[in-house]
């Protein structure tokens, strides 16, 4: 049996038919066309509006809610409060189950933790009715002293945040710490004493918005059976659903349609249980959509992180030693807590795993402030900037090139990391050996087309402007091994096409199209005869949904395994309608053809298997979870201008050489590493968080939080290393949030090059480039 | 009060709130292409054009384009087919969420009405107040350039680059 023409080696791309060809995404003409598509364009009859009283208060106890006013507005059909909705201990993180978050949040509580924090529900006839009702309903709040820098979350006195008996999983709840997390290989202090040159910085990374550009939306409403039924812009849809269970004791639907935009910000739920609780009131259907405000200030954020690096390597330049003692800002609640904190160890270290000894330690602790979550990168940017830094200051004063340094000490293919098997995420890893790793092409490769070698040549200055260069090294991961499962269904058609049903949540980033391309490639069809429908809990297969990098390695092996499946029962029933044994027949161009040169195509064998012939649906469902976690890898190039006069910083060109195995759909992969590397720079130049003294967060919208428009970006190109992941599908690995994980570094680092001034905070604003110029 | 205007060349008659802006009348009315996103007239996802140039929804008064044209992104499809602009977003990788894209595909057809043969830093510019935040926007650049040589008969259709380069 032939399933596949491909031929695979190691190092040089395959020649596919389909996969690796830059076909369109299956839903681009709707969304190009700007059909309905997206949460809020659905019209449904009679739907309620679902507004949130937010608190004005960073830390309050609830004394009263006195609704009576609002209630007595015509058109008000329910105020409800924390008297309401079931008292359910819950974490909103969208994570395997069980998570590794702390169950330490309500749907509503009798105390608010940030400024923002729900307060009420209102649902209304009309939008206009429902934001009047907010100013009627009188709130009698007891304010508490708050905690709004995290530095000082631990410190004796300080005012404790989640002090309700009904919570479970945080650690230290009395000093306001969420989780806490430490390993060490080796011994830190004994490697440090031996080696030659140690360098010690601490670094800073910041809150950061997702700000996809669609809000958070979802709808509920009973279906005419009275399920209950929830249409939601969500990454996580079995999650949601598992989610709303545990709180309601409801049993329910979920469906995701196009997403406006996700990027971790929609991993967890944010809308549905509001929705759902007026829902179940009422027995209406309920639509709510978060204004940018609450978007911004009421949803999550990135953690904040804070790392005190040590790192030691001997004269000729061989690292002994990494210690990294990091502190996050988990905000008000603990979703993802834990799991970014270790991902900031887990998903940088075994880059370097030449080193001797390594310890990585910290806490996550509470704060009265926008809860942080899942955000693209999910700890990577942060610990990468404070890793990537440090073994570049190393480097400097080592009097070594960077490049040069970082590759000495870092990862293989045939190579490990003890790191592996130590970390995983909320728990034990699992070991793995890389069996793809172009680091070397990255590195080299990228340094020539970057022409690295002749511009750290010239002149750093030039008059008014200085110019600098930097690199910085990244890897990340493909799932989350031996947890995160995915699962595909395929059904064949008597048209000739197949039904592709997958639970792979596609937030934009294009996993419908290439697991089409997938199924397509296995099958010896193209990618138009897949009919894909993703994530609707009552239809599609289970799937963790679209995070950790996972959905090209983790759904996209289920599907080729689902194709896979499918080409035997092809085959099998080609063979018995044929009457020729199945080793004669092979796929091709959307049929079986036998060697004695026969042939019947998919739509003539479907046809028969409804009609005529041994009647049967061809239906196959697989399911994938994966062992190991292969990490792509990429080197960036950046060079910045800086003006001397007013400190302005501008990233001129940005070169990303990427390792992600085959690219399934090459446009699509350059796209995710465009984007990330833009979501990055923002992080690394401009993205900042700004409280006022009492907690409330003034950089709410688009004009106060900067997220880079067309113009603050120059160049941002991408090359693909040749390579090849053997348990990948088609030689696939992830390549969505790798690409945030070096604009930090490469920038920090390009703009020591070009004034020589270590400036080691992340954003690294114009002002602050201004300020260290003239101190 | 009532006004009528045209919507991608249909008369529309509607009843109105004091104050209404457009975003809301043209959503109400089934365009549901034009999008609420930031609320403060800074994204450009509301983008329609108003007698052919772009304008944002989210602060123009329905009560202002009483006798006017109004086109949407479901304008520049004609029959189903997709104009030269939207064809090249598509095949240049440049629709990830799609949530700007309307908005995206009005101002870029305003501008290669206006100028048919902009330079890069001309498209940038035209384009700077429409936010994305999944494509870094060299995509979108990239499908505008070429979708002005198209245009202008100097590229055909075909000449499709491959996307894993530089």
């Amino acid at each position: 049996m032939r399933t596949s023409n491909a031929k695979v080696s190691s190092n040089n791309r395959t020649k596919f038919n389909v996969v690796d060809t830059p076909v369109p995404k299956v839903d681009g003409y709707a969304l190009v066309k700007g059909k309905t598509v997206f949460t809020d364009d659905f019209n449904i009859p009679n739907a309620l509006t679902v507004k949130i009283l937010r608190s004005p208060h960073a830390h309050a106890i609830i004394k009263s809610v006195d609704a009576s006013k609002a209630l007595e507005l015509e058109g008000v059909i329910c105020v409800l409060t924390h008297e309401d909705v079931p008292r359910v201990a819950y974490t909103r993180a969208g994570q395997g189950y069980p998570e590794p978050s702390p169950y330490d949040t309500f749907v509503l509580d009798k105390k608010v933790r940030y400024v923002g924090d729900a307060v009420a529900i209102v649902a209304a006839e009309t939008e206009e009715i429902a934001n009047r009702a907010l100013k009627l309903i009188k709130v009698d709040y007891e304010v508490l002293p708050a905690v709004l820098d995290y530095e000082h979350a631990k410190d004796d006195g300080a005012p404790v945040i989640h002090d309700e008996p009904e919570i479970s999983g945080a650690y230290d709840v009395s000093h306001n710490i969420a989780s806490h997390y430490e390993m060490h290989i080796e011994d830190v202090e004994e490697e440090l004493a031996k080696s030659d040159v140690v360098v010690e910085g601490t670094y800073y990374t910041p809150n950061q918005s997702h700000a996809m550009m669609e809000p958070h939306t979802a709808i509920s409403y009973f279906d005419p059976n009275g399920r209950l039924t929830i249409i939601s812009s969500t990454q996580v849809p079995y999650h949601v659903r598992r989610i709303i269970r545990h709180v309601f004791g409801v049993e329910s639907r979920v469906i995701k349609p196009r997403i406006g935009g996700g990027f971790g910000g929609k991993q967890a739920v944010h809308v549905e249980a509001y929705v759902t609780a007026v829902t179940l009131k009422t027995g209406r259907p309920a639509r709510c959509v978060y204004t940018r405000e609450e978007t911004m200030t009421a949803s999550n954020t990135r953690h904040a992180m804070r790392f005190k690096v040590r790192v030691g390597a001997s004269k000729s330049g061989e690292l002994r030693v990494i210690d990294m003692e990091g502190l996050s800002n988990t905000g008000a609640y603990g979703e993802h807590a834990l799991t970014t904190f270790m991902v900031a160890g887990s998903k940088t270290l075994p880059l370097y795993n030449k080193v001797k000894a390594v310890r990585f330690k910290g806490d996550i602790v509470y704060t009265n402030t926008e809860p942080a979550g899942a955000f693209r990168g999910y700890g990577a940017p942060q610990g990468m900037f404070a890793l990537d830094c440090a073994l570049d200051e190393l480097a400097n004063k080592l009097g070594m090139d960077p490049i040069e340094f970082k590759l000495k000490n870092s990862i293989r293919e045939g190579e490990t990391s003890p790191v592996f098997k130590v970390m995983g995420e909320g728990r034990e890893g699992v070991e793995q050996i890389i069996q793809s790793c172009k680091i070397e092409e990255c590195a080299l490769e990228g340094a020539k087309l970057f022409d690295w070698y002749e511009k750290k040549k010239k002149p750093r200055i030039n008059g008014t402007k200085a110019r600098g260069y930097g690199v910085a090294f990244a890897m990340q991961g493909s799932s989350i091994p031996a947890i995160d499962m995915g699962g595909a269904t395929i059904k064949m058609n008597d048209d000739g096409t197949f039904n592709l049903m997958v639970g792979a949540t596609d937030l934009g980033t294009g996993s419908d199209t290439i697991l089409a391309q997938i199924a397509a490639e296995v099958l010896h069809t193209t990618t138009d005869k897949f009919i894909v429908y993703s994530s609707d809990t009552d239809v599609t297969p289970f799937d963790k949904g679209a995070y950790a990098s996972s959905t090209t390695y983790v759904s996209g092996n289920a599907t080729k395994r689902a194709a896979e499946k499918m080409a035997q029962e092809i085959l099998k029933a080609a063979s018995e309608i044929m009457n020729e044994p199945v080793d004669s027949l092979h796929l091709e161009n959307g049929q079986v053809v036998s060697e004695n040169g026969t042939s019947l195509t998919y739509s003539e064998i479907q046809t028969k298997l409804f009609y005529t012939f041994k009647q049967r649906q061809l239906e196959v469902t697989e399911s994938f979870v994966s062992e190991v976690s292969p990490p792509p890898y990429m080197v960036s190039f950046a060079e910045v201008e800086i003006d001397l006069e007013t400190g302005k910083v501008e990233v001129v060109e940005f070169l990303n050489y990427v390792d992600c195995g085959t690219p399934i759909n090459p446009k699509l992969a350059r796209g995710q590493v465009e984007g990330a590397t833009a979501q990055g720079i923002g992080m690394a130049l401009y993205e900042e968080h700004v409280l006022d003294k009492n907690g409330r967060m003034v950089t709410n919208d688009f004009f106060t939080y900067k997220i880079p428009a067309r113009k603050d970006l120059k160049n941002i190109k991408v090359k693909f290393a040749q390579s090849y992941e053997p348990t990948g599908p088609f030689g696939a690995k992830s390549v969505s949030e790798i690409g945030l994980d070096t604009p930090g570094p490469a920038i920090a680092n390009a703009i020591f090059d070009a004034i020589g001034v270590r400036l080691r905070k992340l954003p690294i604003k114009s002002e602050e480039v201004f300020f260290a110029l003239n101190s | 009060m009532r006004v009528e205007f045209k919507v991608n060349g249909k008369r529309h008659s509607v009843e109105i709130e004091a104050g209404e802006l457009l975003v809301e009348t043209l959503r109400r009315l089934g365009y549901k292409s034009v999008k609420h996103a930031c609320d403060t007239a800074s994204c450009g996802a509301c983008s329609v054009q108003l007698d052919g140039l772009p304008v944002l929804s989210c602060r123009t008064f329905t009560a202002a384009v009483d006798g006017h044209e109004i086109t949407t992104v479901e304008g520049f499809s004609k029959e189903g087919a997709l104009s030269v602009v939207q064809s090249a977003l598509l095949e240049e990788g440049a629709v990830q969420c799609g949530f700007c894209i309307p908005g995206l595909v009005v101002t870029a057809e305003a501008l290669l009405n206006e100028n048919p043969e902009p330079t890069e830093e001309e498209i940038k510019t035209y384009l700077n107040g429409n936010l994305c935040r999944c494509t870094g926007y060299e995509s979108q650049t990239r499908a505008i350039k070429k979708a002005a040589e198209i245009r202008r008969g100097t590229l055909h259709r075909n000449a499709n680059a491959q996307g894993d380069g530089i």
